[in-house]
């Protein structure tokens, strides 16, 4: 661990809202995009079928 | 062969799907190697002490904030001439990323400004020009969500993109224009002149390069979200005038 000295929890905290932000929105992506995909698989079966 | 081919949403979605797995894992082992790099490996700054290595999320999620928005600009000026539904669909895939960065800059930026400036804001030109830019992301986002009708939506958010773009240069260029202000001035310039030293530099770079490709990989992997979504909407109208119609 790097010595951060008494600028520990603004350099810590920083680095872990980012990286939550950054989990959060590829997590929404990534969720969305299988939500989606799997609908229109549905409705073209449906359509086919 | 002509870029407007990509304008088809199958050819687009043909096209790109393969390259998503690659650019987003290409962006997380940069993002790994060069927070690593930057977080353990590189020593603390006389001036910033410790809190230089904030710099590695702060300036690379600051550029695209701007970047972000000007993909956005770019795409809706093609949907508003061209009317290409990919367009627009791809500024509306790119504005919650933008957002996302934004919020990661502004508050990167707070927390990297209390110990250094005394504050957690000031009304500086480059913060307050980036506070509008966030307030813009959230109106775009609103606007797309507030309208029934996907191509009035396109034409409103697409007139929103480009008064926005105004604050869009302003966050960039704020510095410049006003010689006042807590805020510095560009870490990093196309120019000879170095505003970062080299131990900070390169992990920077790399930083900065996984943003881009992360920006990429989700902004088309969300656009291929959206046209599969139109495309349901279009089956599910197609299938209810069947209805009507029997």
């Amino acid at each position: 661990m790097p010595e951060l000295g008494k600028y520990a929890v603004a350099v810590l905290s920083a680095y872990a809202i980012s990286l939550a932000l950054l989990a959060v929105i590829i997590g929404m992506s990534v969720a969305r995009y299988r939500r989606v995909k799997a609908a229109l698989e549905r409705v073209e079966r449906g359509r086919n079928g | 062969m002509s870029i407007w081919e990509y304008a088809n949403p199958k050819k687009f979605m043909d096209t790109t799907a393969p390259a998503v797995p690659w650019l987003f894992w290409g962006s997380v082992a940069l993002l790994v190697v060069g927070l690593v790099w930057g977080f353990f490996l590189t020593p603390n700054a006389e001036n910033f002490q410790s809190t230089v290595k904030i710099i590695y999320l702060h300036v690379p999620a600051a550029l695209m904030a701007i970047n972000a928005w000007f993909m956005m600009l770019v795409t809706s000026i093609i949907w508003l001439v061209r009317r290409h539904h990919v367009s627009a669909l791809a500024a509306k895939a790119a504005a919650p990323i933008g957002l996302v960065m934004t919020v990661i800059a502004l508050v990167t930026g707070a927390i990297w400004g209390q110990p250094m400036w005394g504050t957690w804001w000031a009304w500086d030109p480059r913060l307050t020009s980036f506070l509008i830019l966030f307030l813009f992301y959230l109106g775009y986002l609103a606007l797309w969500e507030a309208i029934s009708d996907p191509d009035t939506a396109a034409d409103l958010t697409s007139v929103l993109c480009i008064v926005g773009s105004v604050f869009a240069v302003l966050s960039r260029y704020a510095v410049n224009f006003w010689n006042q202000g807590l805020h510095q001035g560009a870490s990093l310039s196309l120019d000879k002149e170095e505003n970062v030293s080299d131990v900070y530099y390169i992990p920077l770079l790399v930083c900065m390069a996984a943003f881009v490709l992360l920006f990429v990989a989700l902004v088309l992997m969300r656009t291929g979200t959206e046209i599969r979504l139109r495309r349901i909407r279009a089956l599910e109208a197609r299938a209810e005038r069947g209805a009507a119609g029997a």
